[in-house]
């Protein structure tokens, strides 16, 4: 994790996204996100967040301009990129370890290696407990869990988060970006974030971008001057609450225009 | 268990009923022995020949059975074919519901120009009957898997044969599934259908469908209605296999074969 801030990790150049029918979803966005960073889109549904995501997983590809991960194409980084979605997406007829061991077992590491990687994460996590459990037996917070252990697994040196918490409840969601933030200082990975939650997004990112819908585009680029490491004690500082009424009020500005 | 004792007790109650009401109505407007026999006379019937209603239940059951397993593995190898594309789909989708809808009867007679009577022309129908819920049930199953499941198996760069073995046959499980408890039913059916048209009539190969064919042109009424009983056994039997083969792959991690706990 050496001198990695020469090359951007992720660097978008005039990126524009239109669907078949022509609706554009994202114009002109060219930004760079460097190494270590957490960087959280935050927009009004219909700005084209996931869509990012998307692009930056190669999932999806631009209609005009370049994206760049570590220099390479975006399917071409997807090696080092992980990728938690709005639902835990698991495989229900496997257990817990079997879930989490999935990205190792389709990249072909070898069992034994596989065991002992997927023991770590799951004391990483706290789910040791409920190892041999089907996703079935567990609540949404335990199963939102296993997903990101699942992208952990591989070592991803970039994460991409898609909404991961939008349908737990707040105890649960505020808990998961505090696990997040710390497993993040513990593992060095860049993170991508998106979210429709003010409050969720200046509390995990070194900056946020607010984007405009209609179509998508950045509207503003706010860093998050905010000690670290941040814990919940942060949350009923008065420095959040400005640092979350400055971004709300540039949210509230998108819908205006 | 004291729920499941007064169910049971019910399910009793109302079987013994219907005896009573059959022997009454055999008393009232003294229906005669060959229009309705008694329930006591096919008691006696099952009884006494036993043997012959044994052996004709075992060649019903290998032709269904085997026009069952037949139709899975084509189901399955069809379904496979199905999901691959769209197209695939479009061009022979509309042939497995011709499947479905060609009247069995109609072709019953082809099938025994071409195959000749006996045991595989039955199981041969039974196949053709009971194939097309497995084709749909499992080309269902292996399409309907959640877009972001295959992005996942996308970001991790695995292959074809990764995606179908650890993504799309697994959940395509508890359609087939579905599909399989179908067509338990109907390749009974089927095959009984079948043996009326295409069954042995060498001795000791008749079928339950040819047996009920030789019954009631004999006026043996009394036999007649001890094989509609093994028929119903045979295809309760078949059925109920497949739920507990379903339960016995489902139950650890498939909501359907959760046990509800009020029981």
């Amino acid at each position: 994790m050496s001198a990695g801030s020469a090359v951007p990790q992720i660097e978008f150049t005039g990126v524009a996204k239109r669907y078949g029918d022509g609706r554009v979803v994202l114009n002109a966005l060219n930004i760079s996100v460097s190494k270590g960073e957490f960087i959280s889109f935050l927009g009004p549904s219909g700005c084209g967040k996931t869509t990012i995501l998307k692009l930056i997983s190669g999932l999806t590809t631009p209609s005009e301009g370049t994206i760049r991960i570590d220099g390479m194409t975006p399917a071409g980084a997807r090696e080092t990129v992980s990728y938690i979605f709005q639902d835990p997406t698991l495989l229900p007829w496997r257990t817990v370890t079997q879930n989490i061991g999935l990205g190792l077992e389709l990249e072909g590491v070898a069992s034994p290696m596989r065991a002992k990687k997927v023991v770590e994460l799951l004391e990483l996590v706290g789910l040791a407990h409920v190892a041999k459990a089907y996703p079935r037996e567990l609540s949404g917070g335990m199963k939102m869990r296993v997903s990101i252990a699942r992208a952990l697994a591989t070592n991803p040196r970039l994460l991409l988060m898609d909404e991961p918490f939008a349908a737990l409840d707040e105890m649960s969601r505020d808990r998961l970006n505090e696990e997040v933030l710390r497993l993040r200082a513990e593992q060095g990975w860049t993170g991508v974030f998106v979210t429709h939650s003010v409050a969720e997004a200046v509390f995990l990112s070194t900056r946020v971008v607010v984007l405009a819908p209609n179509p998508g585009r950045i509207h503003a680029v706010l860093p998050i001057d905010l000690p670290s490491p941040r814990t919940s004690a942060l949350r009923s500082t008065p420095e959040f609450d400005s640092t979350v009424a400055r971004a709300a009020h540039s949210l509230r500005e998108t819908l205006a225009q | 268990m004291k729920q499941r004792l007064v169910t049971l007790a019910n399910a009793a109650g109302v079987f013994a009923g219907l005896l009573v009401f059959w022997q009454l109505v055999l008393w009232i407007f003294r229906v005669p022995r060959y229009m309705l026999p008694s329930p006591w006379a096919v008691a006696q019937a099952v009884h006494d020949r036993f043997p012959s209603l044994l052996v004709s239940t075992g060649i019903t059951a290998e032709e269904a059975g085997g026009g069952l397993v037949a139709s899975i593995l084509v189901g399955v190898i069809v379904a496979l074919l199905f999901a691959q594309s769209r197209w695939v789909r479009k061009m022979f989708y509309p042939y497995t519901i011709l499947l479905q809808t060609v009247p069995i009867v109609a072709i019953a007679p082809l099938i025994l120009m071409w195959v000749g009577s006996g045991t595989p022309a039955v199981a041969l129908i039974a196949f053709i009957i009971s194939l097309a819920p497995i084709i749909a049930n499992t080309t269902q199953g292996l399409i309907s898997v959640d877009e972001n499941l295959v992005h996942l198996f996308i970001m991790h760069n695995a292959s074809p044969a990764q995606r179908l073995f650890k993504l799309r046959l697994p959940h395509a499980v508890p359609s087939l599934f579905v599909g399989m408890r179908i067509a338990s039913g109907i390749a009974v059916i089927g095959a009984i259908t079948g043996e009326l048209y295409a069954g042995s009539s060498h001795v000791g190969e008749g079928g339950l469908g040819y047996s009920i064919l030789y019954a009631s042109s004999q006026l043996q009424t009394d036999y007649l209605f001890a094989l509609v009983l093994a028929a119903t056994v045979l295809g309760f039997s078949f059925f109920f296999l497949v739920m507990f083969l379903e339960w016995y792959f489902l139950r650890r991690w498939h909501e359907s074969a959760r046990v509800p706990e009020t029981e």
